[in-house]
């Protein structure tokens, strides 16, 4: 008998699963039921009459809903086939979609959240019936100011971008606080700081100022200079920036804002490559925010709702908003009475589920594995940053010779210039070896992009095991494009037509919108 | 699948007094030179370069010249080409050019590649102006002109994904020239002599979820915003180019391209005005504030000092550093990477005054910081 492993080629065999699965709308048949209710019983039936009779008119739908009317293992083939469709983060090695710092999400923590405990609970108890989650939320925000350095956190935004946006609002009520809200009208960003801090700056009506990197890569710290003056309101940046590179000079860019009489905001949504490392505190800034399915494990990317943990120092605190956890040594309540605060910036006081989820991942790894998080993510990018360049065309743009944090914007650049193969199609022939790559987002300034982030979730070899799969594609490149260009090969669908989703007119965000759009339904 | 025709056209000489050190290789006398001093001619081989990328189109014609002028580079690169036109093999000039861009635009070519320099994206834009879809491969000596793609290879991709709808829009890219004769003196003089249409593609990257009227819809930004935002009184010193145009569209004002226009109080107070124009126009309304708005050139980054010269260093000394407002799109200021915006006013003091950092206006309420310096390449 021969030995199984020899039989196995260097790359995986993968075939994704393609079931040609229509959309749940089109699986409904009249009648169909998935749960019968048992029949009321008279007795029940008299005592209580027509439930419905007070609704106002104006409550009351003219025809049912237009829902799906489906049986019920019918609807567990049909989610069961869909996720067979997809490369979700439990199936591949997700190191693909850079910035959004895919790391595993330990079971147990989804079962914690999942249990009747925390999931039947309801915003409007009263207090007095909910001290464990206040007290986890308590509990949770002392490790975020730990970490951070800063003096409060607000648990309540539902997502990274609710969270830069109350960072901008925070920085708005300090300049109102003190009578300048209408001279100070700039918040300035760095081209590859998330761009949601500028989408945030500029929906909060903000005019923003972007520094572009110096020769070497960095932000450009005489382009600050430039930059600020009695109009400056605030500083939103991020560090280490989305190409992984660390500012190493950021409290001087701190320092400088304040000068100013800026207030400084860190984008610490990714702290991955920090956490116990760097702090908020050190370099000066005034608020931070962290997104906790990003660094705190939560999931990320549609696995779950988000949580962007909003942290200010003691001068801030004032315009956190409402309500804040409070703590009398015995009780644990909710803090409305906060005067200067900002206002809600989203309902109830937060994902419970998210923060609890965190809470249980930050405790299962004490302080020192926190740090350990951050060490393990840098080694791991740094590897994969090795075997990467070891791979002729590909780059590492900005910071020549320098290694990065905890991930790193490539360029496939030169391959493209010799193959015409482009970033995009390499992904899409990587998804035939069962993993899931991605380009960049804005700013679209890095030729032919790709966005690697390993995390500490990842082992050695599974890291060989990517690495060696952009290799053979960037070699398919050459020796056989067509191969590369008509990719996916053994995926699900092969290449969507993009030209919809330029065209309003054919945007369907619904069935009902699909409907009318496409109209022969 | 839709027949696509693509034009081709090689400038034999392109490029031929360069590897001889001759700046340039307009006109017999310097084409004569550089043969004499033992240049072999190169166009034809980048064109064949760039064209090796189109064989994956499906259903391609390539329309071409005889000989030198593209018949060979099509072989080469392994197409059968349409043959049109006749030339005095050894002995073509800039009229052959002109009339071979011509004959491909009457026929109804996709897109015109044509491979050169300078001089031969002129003849290109004399021959078919803003009518015509076309693109430079870089072959000569001087490549001031943003209608060039960077590489012989990028020119084919391009063309690759322009011919097989990937890449839907065109924009308006310079076409820049410097006076030859001066710049074997050793003076550097660029004029700008119109813009052809090329396909556009944001930031080289390919992303197909980028909306493809990104150039546009950004001038539309800028233009509301600077527009949106003039103070009456001032007198508004506006450079050539497509950003600036659109500010001009955005008051309902009809601006020349090439020109340098003054706006005041809403109204077009000149027009094509040049330094003597310029100058008068400042003494007629001494007291009150000026501005200029200049765009850089795509592509090379030059401010001030080439395409706008009427721009003068005592135009730029009148209004003042503080009254320069630079616009650009944010992709014409991402494809510079990290190089300053460039001056060469002609006068060193006035280079040095504007040199530092400038904000740039990229979209209504956005600003970038750049770095202004002179061109230390």
């Amino acid at each position: 008998m021969s030995d199984i492993r020899e039989q196995r080629p260097p790359l995986r065999r993968f075939h994704q699963a393609r079931w040609d699965e229509p959309v749940i709308f089109e699986l409904s048949r009249e009648g169909q039921r998935g749960v019968l209710p048992p029949p009321l019983e008279p007795g029940i039936r008299q005592a209580v009459g027509d439930v419905l009779a007070g609704l106002p008119p104006g409550l009351r739908r003219a025809r049912p809903p237009a829902l799906p009317e489906i049986g019920q293992p019918q609807v567990l083939r049909h989610y069961v086939r869909l996720s067979q469709e997809n490369l979700g983060a439990d199936l591949n090695v997700d190191v693909g979609q850079g910035t959004c710092t895919m790391k595993y999400s330990p079971k147990v923590n989804d079962q914690l959240a999942r249990s009747p405990r925390l999931a039947h609970l309801h915003p409007l108890q009263d207090e007095g019936t909910v001290q464990g989650i206040l007290e986890i939320m308590y509990r949770f925000e002392q490790i975020l100011k730990e970490i951070s350095g800063l003096d409060r956190f607000s648990l309540q935004p539902a997502a990274g971008s609710a969270a830069i946006y109350t960072n901008v609002a925070i920085i708005r009520a300090y300049h109102t606080a003190r009578g300048q809200a209408g001279q100070r009208d700039e918040i300035i960003t760095t081209l590859f700081s998330h761009p949601s801090n500028a989408a945030c700056a500029r929906t909060a009506g903000f005019k923003v100022i972007t520094l572009h990197p110096d020769a070497d890569g960095y932000p450009d710290f005489d382009a600050l200079r430039a930059a600020v003056s009695e109009r400056t309101a605030g500083l939103m940046i991020t560090n280490p920036e989305d190409t992984g590179i660390y500012n190493p000079r950021i409290a001087e860019f701190v320092d400088l804002v304040h000068q100013a009489g800026g207030v400084c905001a860190y984008d610490q949504a990714n702290a991955n490559g920090i956490l116990g490392i760097t702090r908020a505190r050190e370099a000066g800034f005034d608020l931070c925010h962290f997104n906790l399915h990003k660094t705190f494990s939560t999931p990320h990317g549609c696995g779950g709702p988000g949580a962007g943990a909003v942290g200010a120092t003691a001068e801030m605190a004032r315009f956190l908003p409402v309500p804040l956890v409070a703590y009398d040594g015995q009780r644990y309540a909710l803090d409305w009475d906060r005067p200067d605060s900002i206002g809600k910036m989203g309902p109830w006081y937060g994902n419970a589920s998210v923060i609890l989820k965190a809470y249980a991942w930050a405790m299962s790894l004490g302080a020192e594995g926190l740090r350990q998080v951050a060490e393990i993510a840098v080694l791991n990018n740094n590897y994969l940053l090795h075997k990467v360049l070891g791979i002729p065309g590909a780059a590492a743009p900005y910071a020549a010779g320098k290694r990065r944090i905890e991930q790193v914007r490539y360029s496939w650049q030169a391959l493209a210039e010799e193959t015409g193969v482009h970033s995009e199609e390499l992904g899409l022939r990587a998804a035939d070896y069962g993993v899931h790559y991605w380009t960049s987002h804005h700013p679209w300034v890095v030729p032919e992009p790709c966005t690697l982030e390993p995390t500490e979730s990842y082992s050695k070899e599974e890291l060989d095991e990517y690495a060696a799969i952009l290799a053979h594609v960037a070699a398919e490149a050459r020796s056989d494009p067509e191969r590369v260009k008509s990719a996916p090969h053994n995926s699900t669908i092969h290449t969507v037509d993009h030209g919809p989703l330029d065209d309003p007119d054919q945007w369907a965000v619904t069935w009902r919108a699909y409907k009318r759009k496409v109209g022969r339904l | 699948m839709t027949r696509k025709e693509l034009g081709l056209i090689v400038n034999p000489v392109a490029g031929i007094g360069g590897r001889v050190g001759l700046k340039g290789s307009d006109g017999a006398e310097i084409q004569r030179q550089a043969r004499a001093l033992g240049a072999e001619p190169h166009a034809g081989e980048r064109a064949a370069e760039a064209l090796e990328r189109l064989r994956r189109v499906e259903n391609l014609t390539v329309v071409t010249y005889p000989g030198e002028m593209g018949e060979d580079a099509v072989r080469a690169a392994g197409f059968e080409p349409v043959v049109i036109g006749d030339i005095e093999p050894g002995a073509t000039t800039a009229a052959d050019t002109q009339e071979a861009a011509r004959r491909m635009h009457e026929r109804g070519v996709d897109l015109l590649l044509f491979a050169g320099g300078d001089g031969t994206a002129r003849d290109v834009y004399e021959a078919v102006g803003l009518e015509q879809p076309a693109l430079g491969i870089p072959a000569g000596v001087k490549i001031h002109s943003a209608v060039y793609a960077t590489h012989p290879r990028s020119a084919g991709e391009l063309a690759v994904l322009y011919l097989q709808g990937q890449v839907a829009s065109l924009r308006e890219a310079e076409v820049m020239d410097i006076d030859e004769e001066a710049f074997r003196g050793g003076a550097l003089q660029a004029r700008l002599y119109g813009y052809l249409m090329v396909p556009y593609r944001s930031s080289l990257v390919q992303s197909q979820k980028v909306p493809s009227r990104g150039e546009a819809a950004a001038q539309a930004a800028i233009a509301e915003d600077v527009a949106g935002k003039m103070e009456p009184g001032v007198l508004y010193i506006v450079g050539p180019g497509t950003t600036t145009r659109a500010i001009a569209q955005e008051l309902g004002l009809d601006k020349t391209l090439l020109g340098v226009d003054v706006v005041l109080d809403g109204e077009l107070a000149a027009r094509d005005a040049n330094e003597a124009d310029l100058l008068a126009l400042l003494d007629r309304h001494a007291g009150r504030e000026a501005r200029i708005v200049v765009t850089p050139i795509g592509g090379q980054g030059y401010l001030l000092g080439r395409g706008n010269q009427q721009l003068s260093p005592r135009v730029i000394r009148r209004v003042g550093r503080d009254n320069i407002m630079v616009v650009s799109t944010p992709d014409k200021l991402h494809a510079l990477g990290s190089q300053p915006l460039l001056v060469d006013t002609g006068e060193r003091e006035v280079d040095e005054m504007l040199s530092g950092y400038l904000m740039v206006i990229t979209g209504y309420n956005e600003r970038a910081v750049r770095r202004v310096g002179a061109d230390e390449r």
